[in-house]
């Protein structure tokens, strides 16, 4: 494998910057270089603060409208037995699919990042490829393999082998990108070796570790697709019941304040999960592959677990998803319109991954090198719009362009913002990460040696950021391509996109039609996941 | 590795634009721009009935028609959130309470008079300002392996006795449901409906929506259900995947499980184009655009005067549908009382 785009650069600047070396191994509090220019912390600290501003407006329509119930009229509504019963729900299954996929995730990476287990590579891109599968085109699969697995266990077996890869994907990468000389210093001082995972890798994965679980506990917070298939009720689920209704009361907005609340506290549990200590390291080093772990009469077990979780997650919807094509290629309904449907799609996905991605960074990059209590609150408050379920977001974003901003209404535009609005913790948990690995003393030694800002960005920054960038803009661009309800509301009239299609067919019952649609999803999804697959797990 | 993988991605952002310019080329739809001087039809219908539609009328009148698709609910709150700079000219609802909610917000214009003179009996609003412009049934899905027709309840009320804890499925969640729970209330009253709920929270499985439950008892989870006819019709005319263990059982004798629930057509009296409009639901409403509904294999029954629905299909007429004015369900009253239950 030639040397990575990282790694190069990394070494190059190394040669001019080797007091990096020395404050780069692991401990060094953040921020103790102070860039020089205030200025430019300023406009980045303006940009941040337009992006939070921004996401925060819908909230603020749902916030008005909740408190325009009245304090007692929504206490008598909100402390009934059945929010209770809702909380409990939502509870449950976040605390069940959320440790599922990090054992699930973390265990298949450490197996095919760290172990002697044969095809490590065609395991790496199975166990990503259920990114390639929309949730809720599972959830159909299995509710038509499988129709009496409903209620809490499907929806916490759907979720999970649709989610880990949220945590997988982090934490593959983390495991090989960790310079295992720790891990030899610390067995060399005598440590056990459970006592070296524990004390040196365990540390460096909390972040991708946290970072996974929080996108696979807002997603859940969010979810709408699967638990309808499978019958499982939650806060979100009831709002779009509210909704359902079709009265103009502010119950649906009593509610997802409450889901607002529950996000807010699975942030603030994620910050105290993630540690504080720094991950990015300058220069290479001598730095070698880790020692591969032989399994030994394990291999099998783990052979056989790492099939089951392909076969579950990915086998029984795509033979299902197959099976329904071929019959509705023996019915000639394989319609014109596919074509259409899906450069829509296409189109939608690509500019939201780009509206995502631009606006995570002044936030991702302050939290890096400027953390304080302030930026934090920004980036969290980025966070909050991504737990509400589409249809709020959108509804609410209908209410401000039809007051406030007219001329967007029902232009492409609003919907892109939606989708930015809705997926900026995707975008922003990748920059991070990407952020992470660029340390600032690269850009502190570019200054020195007189780069300008703008040419530090272009030359050393964005380099190592590329493809966390790119993985970014490519996880945003697969959920809009699944995103249903802020679509149907705000999508400019006429377009129409492959998971409304999709979904209106399976609505109708008619699984053939369907199924050109999820197969469409599928295959477009394939090259994203790759590229997600090649930047991420193949960069040595 | 970083110069070969760009090609790649070259490819991949290049993909979209290929493929826009094939699909611009194919037919000539704009699709990220509303077309000035077409008429914008909002519509929760189902979407093949809605688009056989509007190509017919453009067809006979010449006059551009553009679909907006949405969902009952919030299609209604949108039209509501937009007011009077709505671009909608026309609104098409699978069920009434979505129009109701257009309706109170003062944003409909009386439909002409000769458009609900062709309509049957009892299907169009003494306010006026809407008419039918579909109908569905309600209907008990049972399943053969597991019940026998002798032990079917007699009435939909029957349902709250213990003797049927746990054996059957609904899907209170839905606007279906909530119309069928208000001709209950109006025909049987405040008492008798808050028990039947309150039953229906102890006993009943729920399922998210008519399919869900119609599958649930197909598979023999609850031996039956309650739900609307036309899903089982369209099931068995396709695959039956969901409905190949069950049957209908039609409660008639005007019981609230008789009840028979309108999809809804209005004009909005924002409309620049009133005069299409009028003109677009005299047709949806007539001969023709009845006959095409019918024709779409939708299942579900046509209301105009006259118009024979699918021979598959019991007689509209002969369902003994309970006596109750469409357009005086109280639904506020409904989601009170489900509230109460604790359902919703």
């Amino acid at each position: 494998m030639p040397a990575s785009s990282r790694t190069r650069s990394a070494s190059r600047a190394q040669g001019v910057a080797p007091h990096g070396v020395v404050r780069a191994r692991g401990v060094a509090p953040h921020g103790v270089v102070r860039a020089p220019g205030v200025v430019r912390v300023r406009g980045v600290a303006l940009a941040a603060a337009a992006v939070a501003a921004l996401t925060v407006l819908p909230l603020l329509v749902v916030l008005a409208d909740a408190i325009s119930a009245g304090g007692a009229g929504a206490a008598e509504y909100l402390l009934r037995p059945r929010v209770a019963e809702l909380l409990g729900h939502t509870g449950m299954l976040v605390a069940v699919t959320v440790p599922a996929t990090v054992v699930v995730g973390t265990l298949a990476a450490w197996l095919v990042e760290r172990t002697d287990l044969p095809w490590a590579g065609l395991w790496r891109a199975l166990l990503l490829a259920p990114l390639a599968v929309p949730a809720f085109v599972s959830a159909y699969a299995w509710a038509t393999v499988a129709p009496w697995l409903t209620g809490f266990a499907g929806a916490a077996l759907v979720t999970t082998l649709a989610y880990y890869p949220f945590v997988f994907l982090p934490v593959a990468a983390m495991l090989r990108a960790l310079d295992p000389a720790d891990e030899e210093v610390a067995r060399s001082l005598g440590l056990s070796p459970a006592a070296v995972v524990a004390r040196t890798v365990l540390p460096r994965l909390r972040p991708a570790l946290s970072g996974g679980a929080l996108l696979v506990a807002l997603h859940l917070l969010a979810e709408y697709g699967v638990l309808e298939m499978m019958r499982f009720q939650t806060f979100t689920t009831a709002i779009m019941q509210r909704y359902a209704v079709g009265f103009s009361d502010s119950s649906g907005s009593l509610l997802a304040s409450v889901l607002l609340a529950l996000c807010l506290l699975t942030l603030t549990l994620e910050v105290a999960a993630q540690g504080r200590r720094r991950v990015a390291r300058v220069g290479s080093g001598a730095q070698h592959p880790a020692p591969q772990l032989p399994l030994g009469v394990w291999k099998a077990p783990a052979a056989l677990v790492l099939t089951a979780v392909v076969g579950l997650s990915l086998v029984v919807p795509v033979a299902t998803v197959t099976r329904w094509l071929v019959s509705a290629v023996a019915d000639g309904e394989v319609g014109g319109d596919l074509l259409r449907v899906t450069s829509n799609t296409l189109v939608l996905a690509l500019l939201g991954g780009v509206a995502a991605v631009v606006a995570a960074l002044p936030g991702a990059w302050l939290l890096n090198r400027h953390r304080s209590a302030l930026t934090l609150l920004l980036e969290r408050a980025t966070y909050l719009a991504s737990a509400l379920p589409g249809v709020v977001v959108g509804l609410a974003l209908v209410t401000l362009a039809v007051n406030w901003a007219r001329p967007v209404y029902q232009t492409v535009w609003l919907a892109v913002l939606a989708y930015a609005i809705l997926f900026l913790p995707r975008a922003m948990v990748s920059l991070r990460a990407g952020l992470a690995a660029a340390p600032p003393e690269l850009s502190e030694a570019a200054r020195s040696l007189g780069l300008r800002g703008p040419a530090t960005l272009a030359r050393v920054v964005l380099p190592l950021m590329g493809p966390s960038v790119l993985t970014g803009f490519v996880l945003v661009a697969l959920a809009i391509s699944t995103e249903l309800t802020a679509t149907l509301l705000l999508a400019p009239t006429g377009t129409d996109t492959l998971a409304l299609a999709f979904w209106r067919e399976t609505g109708e019952l008619d699984y053939a039609a369907a199924a050109p649609y999820a197969a469409a999803m599928i295959v477009l999804s394939v090259p994203l996941t790759m590229l997600l697959r090649r930047h991420l797990l193949e960069e040595r | 590795m970083p110069l070969n993988r760009r090609p790649l991605l070259g490819a991949l952002l290049a993909l979209p634009l290929a493929l826009t310019a094939c699909a611009g080329g194919g037919d000539g739809e704009q699709p990220f721009e509303a077309e000035a001087g077409a008429l914008q039809i909002y519509s929760s219908q189902h979407r093949n009935v809605t688009q056989a539609w509007a190509e017919e009328f453009t067809r006979s009148t010449g006059i551009e028609t553009q679909i907006r698709e949405g969902q009952d609910s919030s299609m209604g709150h949108m039209i509501v959130e937009e007011g009077e700079s709505s671009p909608a000219d026309v609104f098409l609802t699978e069920n009434s309470p979505a129009m109701t909610v257009v309706e109170r917000a003062g944003l409909l214009a009386p439909v002409a008079e000769e458009t609900r003179g062709q309509l049957r009996e009892g299907t169009a609003p003494s306010s006026g300002l809407w008419t039918a412009i579909a109908a569905r049934s309600t209907v008990l899905v049972y399943n053969t392996d597991l019940i026998s027709e002798e032990e079917l309840p007699a009435s939909l009320m029957d349902l709250a006795d213990p003797e049927w804890a746990g054996r059957w499925g609904a899907a209170p969640g839905g606007a279906d449901f909530q119309a069928i729970v208000a001709g209950m209330l109006a025909d049987r009253g405040e008492a008798e409906t808050r028990t039947w709920l309150e039953a229906l929270a102890e006993n009943a499985e729920v399922y998210q929506n008519n399919i869900a439950t119609m599958k649930a008892v197909s598979a023999g989870e609850v031996p039956v259900g309650i739900m609307y006819h036309y899903y089982w019709y369209r099931d068995q005319a396709g695959e039956k995947e969901s409905s190949a263990s069950t049957a209908l059982h039609y409660f008639g004798n005007q019981d609230p499980g008789a009840f028979v629930s309108l999809s809804a057509g209005g004009v909005l009296a924002s409309s620049d184009m009133s005069d299409e409009a009028q003109q677009f639901l005299a047709y949806v409403t007539g001969p023709e655009g009845q006959k095409v509904l019918v024709d779409s294999g939708s299942m579900e029954y046509a209301v105009g005067a006259g118009v024979e629905s699918d021979p598959a299909l019991p007689p509209l007429d002969e369902l003994e549908a309970p006596p109750v004015d469409p357009f005086t369900l109280n639904s506020d009253e409904v989601l009170t009382l489900m509230t109460d239950a604790g359902i919703l």
